[in-house]
């Protein structure tokens, strides 16, 4: 038997200082059961950090986080991540995917099925390490399905990628929205926020500049910040 | 004074000549010396990994006596080896001294610490790079241990190596717990040190080149089997 | 390198296990080194091992840590030549008796060029004090064999304490009788050896025999089994068969028969039964 989902997720106030900056300044933010959550927002904004703190690579100073009753280190065994820059072990496809399987002592047969899921079925041999980048992003990605996640965390998969492999991976992410996996996605790239996004945030110097669905979000901006982000400003 | 050729001569002349006693010596040492360096492996590598890993107070000062160990002179190591297996000592009754695996245990405590702390160097910087991905799968400590390990198979060969040419070379640690005995402990260095006492620095010197073509070959086996497979490494 | 603890467990086993079953027919000697070296083991031993099938292992260090290794009861057999500490090793209940074995003698050699002069002087203590006169160099020792006790009573039958002069003319290499031969041989330092290691002695270079046949350079050997009442592991049996086959007209023989560049190396002198 399953315990309680872990979403929703409440934050309130939720503060981080890295060499004496407020890299995360009294974020409070609700994020709902289902769906896809883009967070957006210049270099510097917070977003990896806000990440690295919901999937509890990092303790905030001060603030709370509940995740639909449960902290974050009963949580984070129920998420996965995939970083920007994918960490591969230095051994096969294959054996990338079935270390994560092995571990979580989860059924090693289904090595084959995730790698067909992410298009590297006839890759699985080959060093992992030896892929091109956007195989290397689909391989991170099977390794974190692979762990059955509530929440997915994907920050800025696809940054320097392929159109191609942009759209397998997009490809990839649909799947798992579909099968109802709650998906939190960093990206710059609007039109994949569009894309993707039931709701997207919106963060500016370490706090929430905005929050709202997906449809309005882009349609009428609800902040002047994002307006000039979206029309392609430099912000600070 | 003998020149350096004269023993190359004796040394080529002493290999293809099928000298029972010389086999006898290259083969004691190479099972000494790879055994102790096998079990200093099975002890070193995980305390390296633990280390690498973990964050503690206190952990400075590990450091500097983990790389401090490095430096343990053999003969000291010797010493204590003796002073234990002598039938005197508190393992006496296992009779092990002037016994091959005395000369064994001697040499894995010599070279133990020389695994742990460049496998820690080695295993350290891994860690860094996959410590948040381990994190982010909840991986146990042991888990993540032996991942580690396991991806740094190819560098840790080399730190294998560093413990094997220190074993292979050394004289003080088996000369004492071995006894440097005929056909039962004498090994190439301490043949080597039997020789130069006698005065026939040319045999010893033809013996230490055998020593480094042993050594060489060990080392070309052991590259020959990471170019053949690191490509796994790769990146 | 794959790690295989399977293999390491093999090979410790056979280790232990070949040990194991040479221990019940095998002694181990704790030996001076010029016994060793000159070969005399490799020529008497195989004797005695084809008249018994008793293995005898020789372990070769210096007459101070031979005994102190023996009194570790680390060997069945004591065979060194430092009578008082002999007769000392038995008086403490280490050893079972003490027997003369065999004899040879002590001589000092030097470079060809023979800078104290020491050729031809009346005794031993006066080529040492030539050799302190002209502040020659001197290699000892250093230790606390066998024959650095022989020189430093003979040191003190010249009247002279060398110790002043540590590290200046008089050099203690605190090494086994080869390592300070070579030592001496390289800096051109005056040695005091065994004769024996000497005629085996490889790395002579120019260096002769330039004083010996002085009564008070007389080398005595003993052998003593170690005492199973304080060592109760040693394999006394043995032990006893080792030493009673050396003091025997067999093993005195073997020994007078031992020669190296047509030289007779030791002289048995066991007393007769």
């Amino acid at each position: 038997m399953r315990d309680a989902a872990i979403m929703p997720l409440h934050l309130q106030d939720v503060s981080l200082h890295l060499d004496g900056r407020a890299v995360l300044d009294r974020i409070t933010l609700d994020l709902g059961p289902v769906g896809c959550t883009m967070v957006m927002g210049p270099n510097g904004a917070g977003k990896s950090q806000l990440f690295r703190i919901l999937h509890g690579l990092r303790e905030p100073d001060a603030g709370r986080i509940d995740w639909n009753g449960s902290a974050t280190k009963d949580a984070r065994w129920r998420q996965a991540m995939v970083f920007q820059k994918p960490v591969l072990l230095r051994r096969s496809v294959a054996a990338n995917v079935d270390f994560v399987l092995h571990a979580r002592r989860s059924d090693r047969t289904r090595v084959s099925a995730l790698l067909d899921l992410v298009g590297l079925a006839d890759k699985a041999g080959q060093p992992a390490r030896q892929l091109s980048g956007g195989e290397q992003q689909c391989l991170a990605l099977a390794r974190a399905l692979a762990t059955d996640p509530e929440v997915l965390f994907l920050d800025e998969p696809t940054a320097s990628l392929s159109p191609a492999s942009v759209r397998a991976i997009e490809t990839i992410v649909r799947g798992a929205l579909d099968r109802g996996t709650r998906v939190i996605f960093i990206t710059h790239d609007a039109g994949q926020a569009r894309r993707l996004a039931d709701d997207v945030v919106f963060l500016h110097q370490g706090r929430v500049a905005a929050h709202g669905p997906a449809d309005t979000f882009f349609s009428n901006p609800p902040a002047g910040v994002v307006r000039k982000y979206l029309a392609g400003d430099i912000l600070n | 004074m003998q020149s350096l050729s004269d023993s190359f001569l004796l040394a080529i002349s002493l290999v293809f000549s099928g000298d029972q006693n010389l086999w006898e010596i290259v083969a004691l040492s190479l099972q000494v010396s790879l055994s102790a360096t096998v079990l200093a492996c099975i002890v070193g590598l995980p305390v390296g990994a633990l280390v690498a890993m973990a964050r503690f107070r206190g952990r400075g000062v590990l450091l500097t006596l983990m790389n401090a160990l490095m430096g343990l002179p053999p003969v000291v190591v010797g010493l204590l080896v003796y002073l234990h297996l002598s039938r005197s000592g508190p393992m006496g009754f296992l009779g092990l001294l002037y016994t091959p695996t005395a000369m064994i245990i001697a040499q894995t405590i010599l070279i133990a610490p020389i695994i742990a702390a460049l496998s820690r160097q080695v295993l350290q910087d891994l860690n860094a790079e996959y410590a948040d991905q381990f994190h982010s799968f909840s991986l146990t400590r042991g888990q993540a241990g032996r991942a580690l390990l396991w991806d740094g198979r190819f560098a840790l060969m080399t730190v294998a190596l560093a413990g094997f040419g220190r074993a292979i070379a050394e004289v003080g640690a088996v000369m004492i717990v071995g006894g440097n005995i005929d056909h039962l402990t004498r090994v190439m260095t301490t043949a080597i040190a039997l020789e130069t006492s006698k005065g026939d620095l040319a045999l010893a010197l033809a013996l230490g080149i055998i020593l480094l073509f042993l050594a060489m070959s060990v080392n070309a086996a052991v590259q020959a089997l990471q170019q053949s497979a690191g490509r796994w490494a790769h990146g | 390198m794959k790690r295989n603890p399977w293999f390491a467990t093999v090979t410790v086993t056979v280790a232990l296990a070949s040990v194991a079953s040479a221990q019940d027919r095998s002694i181990l000697v704790q030996s001076t080194t010029s016994t060793a070296n000159s070969g005399l083991y490799e020529y008497v031993l195989p004797m005695f091992e084809n008249a018994t099938g008793i293995t005898v292992n020789v372990v070769a260090v210096g007459t101070g840590q031979a005994i102190r290794n023996a009194q570790n009861c680390d060997g069945d057999v004591l065979l060194v030549h430092a009578k008082a500490a002999e007769e000392k090793f038995v008086a403490d209940g280490y050893g079972t008796k003490r027997t003369d074995l065999m004899y040879n003698d002590f001589i000092i050699v030097g470079p060809a060029e023979d800078p104290a002069k020491i050729r031809g002087a009346a005794d031993a203590k006066t080529a040492l004090a030539q050799i302190a006169e002209a502040r020659a160099l001197f290699a000892s020792r250093g230790d606390d064999s066998g024959t650095y006790k022989k020189e430093r009573a003979l040191w003190q039958a010249a009247g002279i304490d060398p110790s002043g002069a540590s590290g200046d003319w008089y050099r203690e290499t605190g090494s086994g009788m080869g390592a300070t031969l070579n030592a001496g041989i390289g800096m051109g330092a005056y040695v005091m050896t065994d004769r024996a290691t000497w005629i085996s002695f490889a790395n002579k270079q120019d260096y002769t025999v330039q004083f010996d046949d002085d009564p008070a350079l007389f080398n005595q050997y003993g052998v003593i089994p170690v005492n199973p009442a304080r060592c109760p592991d040693v394999n006394g049996t043995a032990a006893q068969a080792f030493t009673d086959w050396l003091t025997s007209s067999a093993g005195q023989n073997a020994i007078a028969a031992y020669k190296l560049a047509d030289q007779q190396l030791f002289f048995p002198n066991a007393p007769k039964e």
